[in-house]
């Protein structure tokens, strides 16, 4: 039996029911935003925990380097500049895996146990299984994953699924110097957001609040907003984040029913040629086709 | 080698050639794109030396057959346009599943079915063809709207064409003395005169 911590919950491309005898608690990262600073320290801890390096980019006239997530970039601080009824507000967000309760990489993938998601609610993946289809990119509601143009596999953060299974809090969490990301179980991370937001509501945020979407079924990793009611400021964080209905037809019912009326299309015809025989030449044309030749021949 | 000759050609050596290509370009594409398909198909990566070549070769395959088809197209369509003898033998066409062929109406070098048939794969295919490059994330990286719209018309119309291509397979195996015509391009004179006899007079002068 593997690590408790690395119970699987769901694995992609699996019909099956996942193991289910024991129960361990859900686990969550929380970024209270209006306490980050957009120092960099968790960009730089991830890259070295997970021993990734990007390759050094250039000036984009913002500070967000780099300008987006890749292969070796699993998490990327964005910077937005907010006017709103005269004030200059900067809003600055972590951006990465938002690790869904109910996540559209998984759904998507077609290869089995390419993306796991463990009983914690980290979800990971798990490169050797990976095809290279980007099978996730279209299925993942946030556009995180990326494919590495060197060997072709998918990556993204992996909430330092390493690090949490031996009891660790992730890099990032662990770098933070201002103590913006907190890490624990959802439940712990919950009541903590409500302490952050009553704080912050006291301070004039009247629409401080969490943001743990349920379009997805909830996320492990969760944001205390100071807009609440808008995360469209923080560089696009999507309003209601939902498996786009596209998705879901395509990895829907529809498949197993086509499955099914391909079997029907093979096997009719089958018994089709059973029960009805074969559509050969009657006796009678291929004698008037001979008479037709004897003429002929006489000619 | 002697065959009757008297045996009517049917198809010629570029158009069988043709033919197989395509057919077996489609097998290769449906056999790979049935194991991403449905995870109960997903075994059949292992044809194609493993999960991450059936992926990689899939999508070149395609290019590959999108291309033969348009020369078969062009060779074909002129003589797959719809007539109203052709509508008649549709709406007659359970007499024809049945077994009965007696009363259906003369067709030419093809009959209805056989034209719906080619009218369904072409469109089929060019559904296949567009939406698979929006799917080729290794090649193209398309908005992902398109490539999600790629994704369901990819899976879609892939299951309507194999379905299709089984019918074409499975007249062709009930209607004997028919493969031959694809095997080296002739076909009797008294398979002619049965199931295309329009075609029949048109080649014979009867
Ligand atoms: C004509 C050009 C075609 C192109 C460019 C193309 C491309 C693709 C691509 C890029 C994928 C995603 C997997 C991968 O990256 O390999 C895919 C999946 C697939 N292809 Fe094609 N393909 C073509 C034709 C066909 C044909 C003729 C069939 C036959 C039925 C077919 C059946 C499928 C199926 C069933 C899938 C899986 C869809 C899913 O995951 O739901 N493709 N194709
Ligand atoms: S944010 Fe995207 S990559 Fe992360 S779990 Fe959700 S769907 Fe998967």
């Amino acid at each position: 039996m593997a690590l408790q911590s690395l119970d699987i919950r769901q694995r992609s491309a699996t019909t099956t029911a996942a193991p289910q005898a024991r129960h361990t608690i859900e686990v969550a990262k929380l970024i209270d935003v209006s306490a980050c600073i957009g120092c960099k320290a968790c960009q730089v801890a991830c890259m070295e925990w997970n021993d990734v390096r990007d390759e050094v980019g250039h000036c984009v006239g913002v500070y967000d380097n780099p300008a987006d997530l890749t292969e070796n970039s699993w998490t990327v601080m964005r910077y937005a500049e907010v006017e709103q009824d005269g004030k200059l507000e900067w809003l600055i967000r972590k951006d990465g895996c938002m690790h869904c309760t109910d996540p559209g990489c998984l759904k998507a993938c077609p290869s089995p146990g390419a993306i796991i998601q463990y009983a914690n609610g980290i979800v990971d993946f798990h490169q050797e299984n990976c095809i290279g289809c980007g099978y996730c990119i279209t299925g993942c509601p946030f556009n995180v994953p990326r494919i590495s143009k060197k060997d072709g596999k998918a990556y993204k953060c992996t909430l330092c699924s390493d690090r949490v299974a031996v009891n660790q809090a992730p890099a990032c969490a662990k770098a933070c110097p201002t103590g913006a990301i907190h890490f624990g179980s959802k439940e712990d991370m919950k009541d903590y957001a409500e302490k952050r937001i009553a704080d912050l509501k006291e301070r004039g945020y009247d629409k401080a609040g969490l943001y743990d979407p349920p379009g997805v079924g909830g996320t492990h990793v969760m944001y205390v907003l100071h807009h609440a009611d808008r995360p469209d400021l923080y560089s696009g964080l999507p309003v209601n984040p939902s498996i786009s209905p596209l998705v879901a037809l395509w990895k829907g019912a529809a498949k197993p029913l086509a499955t099914l009326a391909l079997a029907g299309v093979a096997l009719g015809s089958l018994f089709h040629y059973v029960m009805k025989g074969p559509n050969e030449v009657s006796k009678e044309i291929e004698e008037e086709v001979e008479k037709e030749a004897e003429t002929e021949d006489t000619k | 080698m002697i065959r009757d000759p008297k045996d009517l050609q049917r198809y010629n050596a570029g158009e069988r050639a043709n033919h197989w290509v395509v057919g077996i370009s489609f097998i290769l594409l449906a056999l790979s794109g049935l194991a991403f398909f449905h995870p109960a198909f997903f075994p059949l990566t292992q044809l194609f030396g493993g999960a991450t070549w059936a992926r990689i070769l899939h999508p070149y395959v395609g290019v590959f057959m999108a291309f033969f088809f348009v020369l078969l197209f062009l060779r074909f369509y002129k003589l797959n346009r719809m007539t109203d003898a052709d509508r008649e033998w549709l709406s007659r066409v359970k007499e024809m599943v049945d077994g009965d062929d007696h009363n259906m109406p003369i067709q030419g070098k093809y009959n209805g079915g056989q034209k719906v048939m080619f009218w369904g794969m072409t469109v089929c295919m060019v559904l296949m063809t567009v939406s698979g490059l929006f799917m080729w994330r290794a090649q193209f990286a398309v908005p992902i709207e398109l490539a999600r719209i790629g994704a369901v018309v990819h899976a879609a119309a892939g299951a309507v064409m194999i379905a299709l291509i089984m019918v074409h397979v499975y007249a062709a195996i009930w209607t004997k003395g028919t493969i031959r015509a694809m095997w080296y391009g002739t076909v009797t004179r008294a398979w002619a005169k049965q199931h295309h006899r329009a075609w029949y007079r048109q080649m014979t002068g009867r």
